[in-house]
């Protein structure tokens, strides 16, 4: 006979018996051992149907293709940048997938972008070795202005984002900040240093109350209550154009200079493999 | 650090409105509590805001030094856990946890709030040796300030174990307090630009131009001193940075008095 | 042998000394939690998957659980410990280490690294064991992909009694009594045994009892440490639908109403 133990959105932990019997099936967050469904991670329940898994609570950010992100620049190499994505492995993000301008090679990158500069970018591959591919060229991914970089839990994003991103309008609506939420957990927001105070405090509050049932009308009469009689100021809408990684030097061809090579090319100083310009002149054919 | 976040810091600090809504010379909520180390003769847990610190003193006894054959020792000592922070590391102490340890040793030292010749127990042969070790358990800013005054509350929550001819029995404790008859406290001001701070948090910490640590007595006498960063004060900056040292330095006093009672 | 038919403190023989365990309390860290079992009590944080330097320790297959068990300088029974590196804590790091790893899996963390630091402000007896459930529960918190957690507790004999959770003065009884002092973790689920070490002269049947009153005690300590984990959540529930009660704040000059405002 199979029992199922738990209903859905009850928190969980590792250990614990979700099901017994074969009538059920362990989904993410949850294994079989023997009759039994149990859960391998700290979660709330999610039954459908037949499968029970878990929405995990807490867990650091594991680099996914074709997440949106904020990545930090750690070191500038010759001809890329060594990103940090707020995870266990570091990123690279080749000039060529950083702008559309024509970039000599042996040119010092560190004029398009520091060490310290962060940017709003897509995941383009990680391989099984977890290597992460950046790009910035994409519409709407741009270099981040002056603002706050806050780091909250990434599995509590959509939380953050909301339905349809009805949580994060909500936020700087009332707050008149800026916010880019990046999959990873880091969040950029800019605004008046009020209005920034208050969309920190509200996101913290997500983040830390993101497994509450009615969630989104108890930050909606939050939002309500703090920002009452506040004037504050709506931010500047974001010239993405600007923020385009640009030297000034004007574009080249549309797909950058040609890249040789593979993704074994991950040394520490994030080289570009050696052009080949065919035979040495003078050799004969 | 990235010059935009640095104008990012700079700009609320213009505003009188840091990043967690508190003005440039408020202090997060200070918490004291005495007593969490039963085995410690002295101990106390300070949270300030987020950042949580330690304390915990022992007691022993050792041959005096030759040059203070009638005095007793003292010694701090600190840890940066990396139990605390993501940045730091296992191994022998950094230079930070270091400057830290010697910082809150000058400003209790220096007080003269121990009365030295009380920790002697037979002149030239046995005097009794302090040793305060603050352990950082949660990093959230401010390790310095939380490290002050962790350590002078467990200080001044210490009793002396009971001493049985030359055997010292740890699980018997007496009544008797230190000699301590003052509240050195050592409180550190931060300056970022042009603005001066107190209390601050990791993202103001990481870029900071220049701090003064001062340390000061009951009485609002300055007893220590510690400029750190690399960038210069100006002689103004020294006034007013030791003006907003004294000051918060009495409230916080105030507070380990109410904690170390009874 | 002597007998021993009262314990010290008056506890039952199979009886646990009262426990407190708290999760989530170090900010800072990816995980955390903090267990107190009668006097001896250790903070655990773990930080990770993160990148793990040096290299050369780097398993491509999969991450690396790596523990640091650290005894703070005051919390010795007699003497201060002067902090720095100690045989007896490498050696409690490996077996913590090895404790944990059957239940841990880092099959998708190549490269990787999850570090977990104990760090103990008071010990009497029992502080390994401590450790490893401190260290499970800051595993877990930390969203780990873990089948289970691990419990741990010292068992032993004292004269011919087996008994549980010994103290320092049980470790150590006088009177003619000996002591045997078992440390035990096991993996609730299954009952298997993740740590076993001892110290003392026992008969096997002995060894046999004490194993099995051990594997009964984990089984009490997992009850706290699964009740620790949900209060963490059930207390942020209770937290969350007061706010929408409270006065307004606002974000301006925020008051703090608890004794202790360094501010005028």
């Amino acid at each position: 006979m199979s029992e199922i133990f738990v209903e859905n959105r009850q928190v969980v932990v590792p250990g614990e018996v979700l099901a017994d019997g074969m009538d059920y099936l362990p989904g993410q967050g949850a294994y079989r051992s023997g009759d039994s469904i149990i859960a391998n991670k700290i979660g709330l329940v999610s039954i459908d149907g037949r499968a029970i898994k878990l929405i995990s609570l807490a867990g650091r950010y594991l680099p996914k293709e074709g997440d949106i992100i904020i990545a930090k620049v750690k070191d500038v190499g010759m001809g890329s940048w060594r990103m940090d994505v707020n995870s266990a492995y570091t990123a690279m993000l080749p000039v060529k997938d950083a702008t559309s301008d024509f970039v000599p090679k042996g040119d010092d990158i560190s004029e398009l972008m520091k060490v310290g500069e962060s940017v709003l970018c897509k995941i383009t591959n990680v391989t099984t070795q977890k290597l992460i591919d950046l790009n910035m060229r994409g519409p709407g991914l741009h270099k981040l202005p002056e603002g706050q970089i806050i780091n909250v839990n990434c599995n509590k994003v959509p939380r953050i984002i909301g339905k349809q991103g009805s949580m994060v309008m909500m936020i700087k609506e009332k707050t008149g900040c800026n916010v880019l939420v990046g999959q990873n957990g880091l969040i950029w927001l800019a605004g008046s240093p009020q209005g920034e105070v208050i969309a920190v405090n509200t996101i913290k509050m997500i983040e830390r109350y993101a497994h509450v049932s009615g969630l989104t009308d108890i930050i909606k009469l939050h939002l309500e209550k703090v920002c009452e009689g506040l004037n504050l100021p709506a931010a500047e809408e974001l010239n993405t154009n600007s923020l385009r990684l640009s030297s000034g030097r004007g574009g080249g061809s549309s797909s950058g200079p040609r890249r040789f090579g593979g993704r074994d090319n991950y040394n520490q100083g994030g080289q570009r493999p050696r052009r080949y310009n065919g035979p040495p002149r003078g050799a004969r054919q | 650090m990235s010059e935009p976040h640095r104008k990012h810091v700079i700009r609320a600090l213009d505003e009188n409105m840091r990043f967690d809504g508190r003005a440039n010379d408020d202090y997060r909520e200070i918490k004291i509590e005495t007593d969490i180390s039963g085995t410690a003769e002295g101990s106390a847990k300070v949270t300030i805001g987020d950042t949580v610190v330690i304390a915990g003193v022992k007691l022993s006894l050792e041959k005096p030094y030759p040059d203070t054959a009638n005095k007793g020792n003292f010694m701090m000592n600190a840890e940066l856990l990396p139990l605390s922070s993501n940045s730091f590391e296992t191994g022998p102490p950094s230079i930070g946890a270091i400057e830290l340890a010697r910082v809150v040793d000058r400003s209790i030292r220096e007080s003269g709030s121990i009365n030295m010749e009380d920790l002697c127990v037979e002149p030239g042969e046995k005097v009794w040796m302090i040793i305060c070790d603050v352990c950082s358990i949660n990093n959230a800013g401010n390790i310095f300030d939380a490290a002050s005054i962790a350590a002078v509350a467990a200080l001044k929550h210490a009793r002396f174990p009971t001493l049985d001819g030359d055997v010292i029995d740890y699980k018997k404790r007496t009544d008797k307090k230190l000699p301590m008859k003052d509240t050195p406290l050592a409180i550190t001001v931060w300056k970022i630009g042009d603005k001066i701070i107190v209390d601050p948090l990791l993202a103001e910490q990481e870029v900071f131009d220049a701090r003064l640590t001062v340390a000061s007595r009951g009485d609002g006498s300055v007893c220590a001193l510690q400029k750190g960063g690399t960038y210069p004060l100006t002689e103004e900056d020294v006034g007013i940075m030791v003006d907003i040292a004294l000051k918060k330095a009495k409230q916080v006093r105030k507070q380990i008095e109410a904690a170390v009672k009874g | 042998m002597s007998k021993y038919t009262k314990r010290f403190d008056g506890r039952k023989m199979d009886e646990l000394r009262p426990i407190e365990a708290k999760v989530g309390v170090i900010a800072e860290a990816d995980g955390s939690a903090y267990f107190k079992i009668g006097k001896t009590s250790a903070y655990a944080a773990v930080y990770g998957p993160r990148e793990l330097h040096p290299k050369f320790m780097q398993n491509p297959k999969c991450g690396l659980l790596r523990c640091n068990y650290n005894m703070m300088p005051f919390s010795g029974m007699g003497n201060r410990v002067r902090p720095g590196p100690n045989r007896r804590a490498k050696e409690i790091s490996l077996v913590t280490a090895s404790a944990l790893k059957p239940v841990v899996d880092l099959s998708n963390y190549p490269n990787a690294v999850v570090d977990v630091y104990i760090e103990l402000p008071q010990t009497d007896a029992g502080s390994r064991c401590a450790g490893i459930c401190a260290a499970s529960l800051a595993l877990a918190d930390a969203g780990i992909t873990m089948k289970d957690m691990v419990a741990a507790a010292a068992v032993g004999m004292v004269g011919d009694q087996v008994v549980v959770d010994l103290d320092y003065h049980e470790e150590q009884p006088g009177d003619g009594l000996e002591a045997v002092d078992i440390p035990i973790a096991v993996i609730p689920s299954t009952g298997e045994i993740t740590l076993l070490q001892m110290d003392g002269i026992i008969s096997k049947e002995d060894l046999m009892k004490a194993v099995a009153a051990g594997k009964k005690a984990c089984l009490v300590v997992n009850e706290i440490q699964k009740k620790a984990l949900q209060k963490k959540y059930a207390d942020l529930t209770k937290e969350a639908t007061q706010i929408v009660g409270k006065p307004t704040a606002k974000a301006s000059k925020k008051k703090t109403e608890v004794e202790g405002e360094a501010n005028e």
